[in-house]
């Protein structure tokens, strides 16, 4: 089934790419389409099925060096449980949701085939991703992570006639490849300390490893420590964290299809689950966790306050998915992976909604992205409006503080958001009050999304205004799907992602060995059962004795790590502060946007400065073309001119300038065709040569 | 059949003696019946050499299909392939083939240019088959001149100067070759190359005008090997005769010297310097590592501002040769594993990337990147496949370019992380300038009035690309098709070489030399 699940996209990315002339563009996308429901479907038989032991699956050898040996295996585990039903849920709907995105497109001219293109890239992007977390090995892991960012490269470059779409994909894949350089000098480090790179070895040689030093540049680094740094520069680069951020917010040249699936939903989520999967090993790095949460709070901090001033809406989204993806790694930093892979979940869902969402008032409004010409589209976008509302209201995270019916009440997003703040707490203050602040100016971007898009009245072209309509049926049940996700995953999960220790352990298979497995989910009752399970424990959670063994499981946790058992015990004010946050935000958004829509423009009349820095992103794409592109170009041209043209070729020359003469000669001989008499005679000249020099020698 | 390695090596070259000795006139039928005779000629070479493949043992680490003749003034004839040297035959046998289809379109010629592909063939495969010495100095010289026919003939309009540079650069270094194979003579008493491998050469140290040389003989006959093999691979700063060759060169002629001609120097390295002198190498090998991550650094960033395609290709070539000098020289499993397979894999890749400048060159006949753009729009098979191999070239997980480049990388790490940190930078900068490549020719809209009748890519074309798309992707994904058949025979010579350096010991003559 596992197969089934990772090639259906494949064999549909090829049918939809190399099979459309045959058969037709538009049976071609149903094809691929139907391929994913159907690893959709298996995904969550999959998921809820699970019994929390490790399996593995191989297919086929792959690299094969001495004691380097990789395979082509599915690792199966509540990891990658976890990361199936994202990857595949959100892909189907995507995929559904294209039918009625891209049914018309003005980039393209009248007679042109672009929809199997289309179709083929999402699939084949799913396809890569798959790999990426069913991998049992970092090779394999690799391959997918290089997979979907060609995927990614391809899918924002598809508007190919685009000079910005063009930079924009190579921006993304190169900035990617900064991260992947790091990515290969770690699992080259992890290699030649534990001899291995499949998980199973590798995790089992972590206690060892944690006492190691490893030689790298100038010094002796603790290996943990290095190797969980490298791993997770790579992270960086997929995940746009801070410093590799700068590709995620142009990759908004694609589709708005691909930016919910791979820019907010699943590709930019593989450095979480990266270093999620990583997790023995980041148990025992604490310098390099200490990176990933200080990293993570900032990236989340500084996302954040770009969003508040971009006009576009995409951009304003793609921000907040930077910042949501710091709260991610944070909690994974402090060792909650749990809590990242839940708020992972949790954010697919919204955010995918909300780059639909996006899509549709686009789509509704002529390919519009500017929101200072939207306005007033509540009532001509109904169905839009009330699923960006369920968004909004998740990913600000609304809900009912402090109230606990063996589950929080409230959207996804406050359930899982909350979770890492409280967690933040016990971890980190520096992170936490990032992440509170950060929380207030997502409540305030987002609301102000909210207001400039559906709210007072109809601004720019009032032709468009005048056109614009609800999107047709099959972009809207997506968004109705995903709506229920927004509303009920963090409730529905929040036992098995955070509820206690023990439901935590029980769901990832920590600590249990194959006699005593078991399915979370017993069928008929689903969630019920954990909530059992969870509600037993919630008594005593300090005298839980904790003796796991790195490999076991899908994620591992160390003895000291109760991070999970003290973020329930944190003080009332800390379970509030992301409410009030949220609360303000609101507030203020509200008062300058609906109150005082003069507000705005005065505010960044008077504080230009600032407004500026946030407008251009605090300058770093200025920054690096002029560090990093600029300096390599002119380089480049440097070594070209001067080293080979001038120090070589001139130097050579001039070693030659004896022969230029007898070159000039032969060169008119060439011309009058005697280069055999030529040739023939150098053979001939050769051999007597050798055979002279070889028998006087002897 | 006892001589399947004379069959296959020498069954171009008959292809050959019949088109110079048979083939009348220059007209049509003519210039057609030639290449015929040369795509029948090497694929018949192709069909041949099958059995070499099927008939090998890879868990025999010695040499087999071995021939022993005794040749004109007491020298002998010796050819042999072990899990080194077998696949760089089949690189061989397998690319010719589709050289010869590439050049239907030519007119100038024929004739002399079909015999010149054909009798290049043969020197190639001599060079890779070779048992003795002298037969492989032979082979390997020759090797040039064909191809420098080839540039001087049917190149560009600086073909002179390019053929002159090339032709003098290689002869130069072989020149020292020659005088280090003399010496090994007069030392080992044999120019037998199995013999020569389980030879000791003396490594005590030498003093020569009064420099006191560490590792002795070795070093020196190393340096002097080293001299020919890395102007032929080509390295930094030896590389600069690649890219005006290449732009001069036709394309098929590219393809055959970026596919084929360059393994050459990496064979050599893994014939001779490394198993003969494990000393030399030893001592040498931080310089050899040095100049190979330099080069990936430098080639890549002077491939970044190129404006003429195939330069930009040649560099790029210049850069993944680096990756193959550092795998040798990390002298691990890992290292030349992955050295070999990159070298094999780059002879796909490097040559699919010259025939898609040839498609658009024969179209267009630029090589300038700012005349092409937009080439999308009219030309979708061809923007697939161009894309494919912009991939394979930085080396995507799932072509045959990651495993070369990942393996050599993996190796060198466990030797010198300075120098693995250096060329892992090459993963950034090949993205930069093959992507950079690839947008300024094929992507955006297409606007310039010249390319607005231009046509996709004939059947004929799809057909040479399509066995380059299967191997590229089939060594991608189940690369052990390579390594299963070059690990035991690396595997040997690694052993050999680390027994060989442990026994010297480099602190005790670095004493000694201190004390004079």
């Amino acid at each position: 089934m596992e197969t089934i699940i990772l090639f259906a996209p494949l064999i549909g990315a090829l049918i939809a790419g190399f099979g459309w002339k045959f058969i037709g563009e538009t049976a071609a996308q149903y094809v691929s389409t139907g391929l994913l429901m159907l690893a959709a479907g298996l995904s969550w038989v999959v998921f809820l099925s699970f019994d929390g032991v490790t399996q593995s699956i191989q297919i086929l050898p792959w690299i094969e060096s001495g004691t380097f040996a990789t395979d082509w295996a599915i690792r199966l585990d509540r990891l990658t449980a976890t990361m199936l039903i994202v990857i595949n849920s959100v892909s189907a709907l995507v995929h559904l949701y294209s039918f009625g995105y891209m049914a018309h497109d003005e980039n393209f001219k009248e007679g042109e085939n672009y929809k199997a293109r289309f179709f083929a890239y999402l699939s084949f992007f799913t396809f890569a991703m798959l790999m990426l977390v069913t991998a049992d090995n970092l090779v394999q892991m690799f391959f997918g992570w290089e997979g979907v960012g060609v995927a990614s490269y391809l899918l924002i470059n598809f508007y190919f006639r685009k000079p910005s779409a063009n930079a924009a994909a190579m921006k993304a894949f190169i900035v990617n490849r900064v991260g992947d350089f790091a990515f290969i000098l770690g699992i080259a480090g992890l290699y030649l300390l534990a001899d291995s790179v499949k998980f199973e070895d590798i995790f089992a040689y972590m206690p060892t490893l944690a006492e190691q030093t490893i030689r790298f540049l100038w010094t002796d680094w603790s290996a943990p420590n290095l190797l969980a740094f490298l791993l997770f520069v790579g992270a960086m680069g997929k995940s746009a964290q801070l410093l590799l951020h700068t590709w995620l917010p142009d990759a908004m040249e694609g589709p708005t299809p691909v930016s919910a699936l791979i820019h907010a939903a699943t590709m930019v989520t593989a450095g979480v689950f990266l270093v999620c999967r990583m997790s023995p090993l980041m148990e025992f790095a604490p310098v390099a966790t200490n990176f990933v949460v200080i990293v993570g709070a900032i990236t989340a901090f500084f996302a954040a306050t770009v969003g508040l001033v971009q006009n576009d809406i995409k951009r304003v989204i793609a921000y907040s998915t930077c910042s949501q993806l710091g709260y991610m790694f944070v909690a994974a930093g402090l060792g909650v992976y749990s809590v990242a892979m839940f708020h992972l979940l949790t954010h697919a869902f919204f955010k995918a909604m909300l780059f639909l969402g996006a899509g549709s008032v686009i789509h509704g409004m002529h390919h519009e992205q500017d929101m200072r010409n939207y306005g007033g589209l509540r009532k001509k976008l109904p169905v839009t409006f009330w699923a960006m509302m369920i968004g909004t209201l998740a990913i600000t995270g609304v809900g009912i503080p402090l109230l606990y019916v063996g589950f929080p009440v409230g959207f996804a997003g406050f359930v899982s958001k909350d979770a890492i703040i409280e967690s933040a707490f016990v971890g980190s203050t520096f992170a936490f009050w990032m992440l509170v602040i950060a929380a207030f100016m997502t409540s305030f971007y987002s609301w102000r999304l909210m207001f400039l898009t559906f709210y007072g009245k109809p601004r720019g072209d009032k032709h468009t205004h005048e056109h614009a309509h609800e999107s047709p049926s099959v972009m809207l049940v997506p968004l109705v799907v995903l709506a229920f996700g927004a509303i009920f995953a963090g409730m529905a999960f929040y036992k098995p992602y955070f509820g206690s220790q023990e439901s935590v352990d029980k769901f990832f298979g920590i600590g249990m060995k194959k006699g005593e497995a078991h399915a979370y989910f017993d069928a008929p009752t689903l969630v019920a059962s954990a909530y059992a399970a969870g509600a037993k424990a919630d008594g005593d959670h300090s005298d839980h004795d904790r003796s796991q063994v790195p490999g076991e499981g899908a994620i591992f946790i160390g003895a000291d790590n109760h991070m999970i058992h003290e973020a329930h015990l944190v003080p009332k004010w800390v379970k509030l502060s992301p409410f009030f946050a949220m609360l303000f935000g609101f507030i203020l958004s509200w008062y300058m946007y609906i109150r005082r829509p003069d507000l705005p423009t005065k505010l960044a009349e008077n504080q230009w400065p600032l407004y500026n820095f946030l407008l251009n992103k605090w300058y770093f794409d200025e920054l690096y073309d002029a560090v990093f592109v600029r300096p390599a170009k002119s380089l480049g041209r440097f070594l070209w001119t001067r080293g080979d043209v001038g120090i070589i070729d001139g130097g050579i020359n001039g070693l030659a300038l004896g022969i230029v003469p007898f070159f000039t000669r032969l060169a008119g001989r060439l011309q009058s065709g005697y280069i055999f008499t030529y040739a023939f005679s150098m053979v001939i000249g050769l051999v007597v040569l050798i055979t002279w020099m070889t028998l006087t020698a002897g | 059949m006892d001589n399947l390695l004379s069959i296959v090596t020498f069954l171009p070259l008959l292809g050959a003696l019949i088109l110079a000795l048979f083939l009348r006139g220059d007209d049509e039928a003519a210039q057609r019946n030639a290449k015929w005779v040369a795509l029948w000629a090497t694929a018949a070479t192709f069909v041949f050499s099958i059995f070499i493949l099927t008939g090998f043992d890879a868990s025999n680490t010695g040499f087999q299909f071995v021939e022993e003749h005794t040749w004109l003034m007491g020298l002998t004839y010796k050819m042999g392939v072990d899990g080194i040297s077998v696949l760089f035959v089949m690189l061989t046998t397998f690319l010719m083939p589709l050289v010869i289809a590439s050049c239907w379109g030519v007119t100038h010629r024929v004739k002399e240019y079909m015999i010149a592909f054909l009798l290049l063939e043969t020197l190639m495969l001599g060079v890779f088959c070779a048992l003795d010495m002298v037969l492989f100095y032979l082979f390997f010289e020759a090797g040039l001149i064909p191809m420098f026919l080839i540039i001087g003939i049917w190149g560009g309009a600086n073909r002179i100067y390019a053929s002159f540079k090339f032709f003098l650069y290689t002869f130069l270094g072989s020149v020292l070759m020659l005088v280090a194979m003399v010496t090994m003579y007069i030392e080992a008493g044999t120019t037998d190359i199995p013999t020569l491998l389980s030879f000791e050469f003396d490594s005590a140290v030498l003093d020569l005008f009064g420099f006191h040389i560490l590792g002795g003989l070795q070093t020196l006959l190393f340096l002097a090997f080293f001299a020919s093999f890395a102007v032929k691979m080509p390295m930094w700063p030896v590389h600069t005769w690649l890219p005006d060759a290449h732009v001069q060169a036709p394309t098929a002629g590219s393809v055959v010297l970026a596919a084929i001609l360059l393994k050459m120097g990496g064979y050599g390295f893994l014939r001779f310097s490394l198993p003969m002198f494990p000393v030399g190498s030893e001592i040498l090998s931080p310089l050899v590592l040095w100049m190979s991550a330099i080069a990936i650094v430098y080639t890549s960033l002077v491939a970044l501002v190129q404006e003429d395609m195939k330069k930009l290709i040649a560099y790029s070539s210049v850069a993944h040769m680096g990756f193959v000098t550092m795998g040798i020289f990390a002298a691990n499993q890992q290292g030349v594993d992955g050295a070999i397979f990159q070298m094999i894999s780059h002879g796909f890749i490097s040559g699919a990337l010259f025939l898609c400048v040839g498609v658009i060159y024969d179209r267009m006949h630029t090589r300038d990147i700012d005349a092409y753009g937009g080439l999308v729009n009219r030309m979708p098979a061809y923007a697939l496949v161009f894309m494919f191999f912009t991939m394979a070239n930085v080396g995507l997980p799932g072509t045959s370019g990651f495993v070369g480049e990942f393996l050599t990388i993996i190796g060198v790490f466990q030797v010198n992380t300075w120098v693995a940190m250096v060329a892992a930078t090459g993963v950034i900068l090949s993205a930069g300038y093959a992507l950079w490549l690839y947008r300024r020719v094929v992507m955006g809209d297409l606007i310039k009035e010249s390319l607005k009748t231009i046509t996709d890519m004939t059947r004929l074309e799809r057909a040479i690309f399509a066995p380059l798309v299967v191997m590229t992707l089939l060594l991608g994904i189940y690369p052990s098709l390579v390594t299963d058949i070059i690990g035991p025979s690396v595997s040997a010579l690694v052993q050999n070489y680390d027994v060989a350096v442990s026994a010297f010991d480099a602190a005790a003559q670095t004493a000694e030399i201190a004390a004079h």
